[in-house]
């Protein structure tokens, strides 16, 4: 059977053929394709790695910043809350140095006033009595004119004292 | 640039497929006259038909009117022992035209019609009796067909080649898309599993050479028309070498372990002494691993090929048996049945080309295998 004899002349062609082309095709395909393919292979991965990584950093950097604004904003708070404190304590010590400041000077004033009103009785009581000795000067000027009116003061100013 | 290639391609193709034929389309009627009581039957064979459709020839058949052949002629190439037969030259290359399509002798050679040496080149000696075979070296169907096989091969893959070098760094386009899951399909699916992590790699060109040329050529085979329709991996010497490959590449690389478990297999001692009974049962496995691969390439393969031409050879039959009606009313069936094959091929010759791929990294990792 022609069929399933096999011919000596194909044979040497083949192997020739085959021989060469697997030759060829391994130092100038195979070699260079799977070359490539590992190569991209591995920069996949790596991109793949590196994304992962990033994303994780970026993860942390985003708590980071959350913790940070946490934190300003209890700083914030608290701030807010001593300058609160501040502006009551200022209000509140102003309020006492003010009323301290009225007592003292109403405090002044009295005693001004009283000094004032002193002076003016001392005053005033001067006048009086200057005032009814020369009321009593002219009054006995006129009394001792005569001299039972004489009399009759003496006696008037006997009984005075006596009665004092 | 791609358009223009594809242009370069398809005037290749015709003119290889139309001009040439023209060239090798002679008026044969003078040599037709001598022979035709031979064919004055004119009876159809549907026999003859098929083999003549599977078997190797020295020219690529295309179409014949009547008497007159048309063929695409390929080289003859021929080395003899008796020069004094052939005007003194030993060494002889010729056109296949010079055989006039079987019908005419040429320098004592003739396309023997004998069932000894049928439709192979034989030696006639001065009384015209065929003495023998000379030593063919002629580029025949099959080789011919190895030769565009290889040719789509190499444009194929230096194509990707430069396209990878092109995008690298980039994400694959166009051709790169067909052939790289295939290349990635031989090295994680096959190569990785069977042979092992670490010395896979030495044997991916060969594995990845194997499966593009047994897949190329199983398709190419399939096209039913010049240059292609070489039914080359239908061919026991093509299989055969591909085998034989494989059975070289196992045994140089077997190693310690793959030795001992031929010559000394961890058996009982008595099926080993006195009579060697395993290490010869493991050594005829050596050969027949090489032999099935060989011989379910070239099984497949040819029966696919044959049984397209068998529906195709119905319509002949019946309208031979009934009249030319029924040839026309069974064409039909026939081309529906051609067609359900030719796709039913298509599908076998992935499948043969993965199993010869598989197999052989197989027998590569039980012959690089560590001990366990």
């Amino acid at each position: 059977m022609g069929l399933v004899t096999p011919n000596p002349g194909t044979f040497i062609w083949m192997v020739i053929i085959f021989g060469i082309v697997l030759f060829i095709l391994k130092k100038y395909a195979w070699v260079p394709i799977l070359k490539t393919l590992k190569e991209r292979e591995e920069s996949i991965d790596k991109a793949l790695n590196s994304a992962a990584e990033a994303r994780k950093e970026v993860e942390g950097l985003k708590a980071n910043n959350e913790k940070i604004i946490a934190e300003a904003r209890k700083e914030k708070d608290i701030i807010l809350k001593e300058a609160k404190e501040m502006k009551n304590k200022i209000i509140a010590e102003a309020k006492e140095k003010t009323n301290l400041e009225t007592q003292k000077s109403i405090e002044l004033a009295r005693q001004q006033i009283e000094v004032e009103k002193n002076a003016a009785l001392d005053e005033i009581k001067k006048q009086i009595a200057e005032l009814s000795v020369s009321i009593a000067e002219k009054v006995i000027k006129k009394e001792l004119s005569n001299p039972s009116e004489q009399k009759k003061m003496v006696d008037n100013l006997i009984d005075d004292i006596k009665l004092n | 640039m791609h358009k223009f290639s594809k242009a370069t391609y398809i005037i290749i193709v015709l003119v290889l497929a139309g001009v040439t034929p023209l060239l090798a389309q002679h008026d044969n009627k003078a040599e037709h006259e001598q022979k035709a009581n031979k064919h004055e039957e004119q009876t159809f064979d549907a026999g003859e038909f098929v083999m003549h459709h599977v078997s190797d020839a020295y020219d690529y058949h295309i179409v014949s009117f009547g008497n007159t052949n048309i063929s695409i002629p390929l080289p003859v190439i021929l080395y003899s022992k008796h020069p004094e037969l052939h005007g003194g030259k030993s060494f002889h290359v010729f056109m296949s035209t010079k055989f006039h399509h079987q019908h005419a002798d040429y320098k004592g050679f003739r396309i023997s019609e004998q069932k000894d040496y049928d439709g192979k080149i034989v030696e006639i000696n001065a009384e015209g009796q065929e003495i023998g075979k000379p030593f063919d070296l002629s580029i025949t169907k099959t080789v011919a067909g190895i030769f565009v096989s290889i040719m789509l091969i190499f444009t194929v893959l230096f194509s990707v080649k430069r396209m990878m070098k092109k995008n690298k760094g980039k994400a694959p386009k166009g051709i790169q898309n067909i052939v790289e899951p295939i290349v990635l399909f031989i090295r994680d699916e096959i190569a990785k599993p069977t042979i092992g992590d670490k010395k896979y790699e030495k044997f991916m060109p060969f594995l990845l050479t194997l499966f593009f040329f047994i897949l190329a050529n199983d398709i190419l085979g399939l096209i039913p028309f010049p240059p292609f329709s070489a039914n080359v991996t239908g061919n026991i010497t093509v299989t055969m070498v591909l085998a034989l490959f494989t059975f070289v590449i196992t045994t140089f690389n077997g190693n310690k372990h793959y030795w001992k478990e031929i010559y000394n297999p961890d058996v009982p001692w008595w099926l080993k002494y006195p009579f060697p009974l395993m290490p010869i049962v493991e050594l005829t496995g050596v050969i027949t691993k090489p032999f099935v691969l060989m011989v379910r390439l070239f099984a497949n393969m040819l029966a696919g090929h044959m049984i397209v031409t068998v529906f195709v050879s119905l319509i002949f039959v019946f309208a031979h048996l009934m009249g030319p009606a029924a040839g026309y009313a069974i064409s039909p069936v026939s081309v529906g049945f051609s067609v359900f094959i030719l796709l039913l091929d298509i599908l076998v010759s992935f499948i043969q080309a993965y199993v010869f791929t598989l197999l052989s990294a197989l027998y590569f990792g039980m012959a690089t295998a560590d001990h366990h």
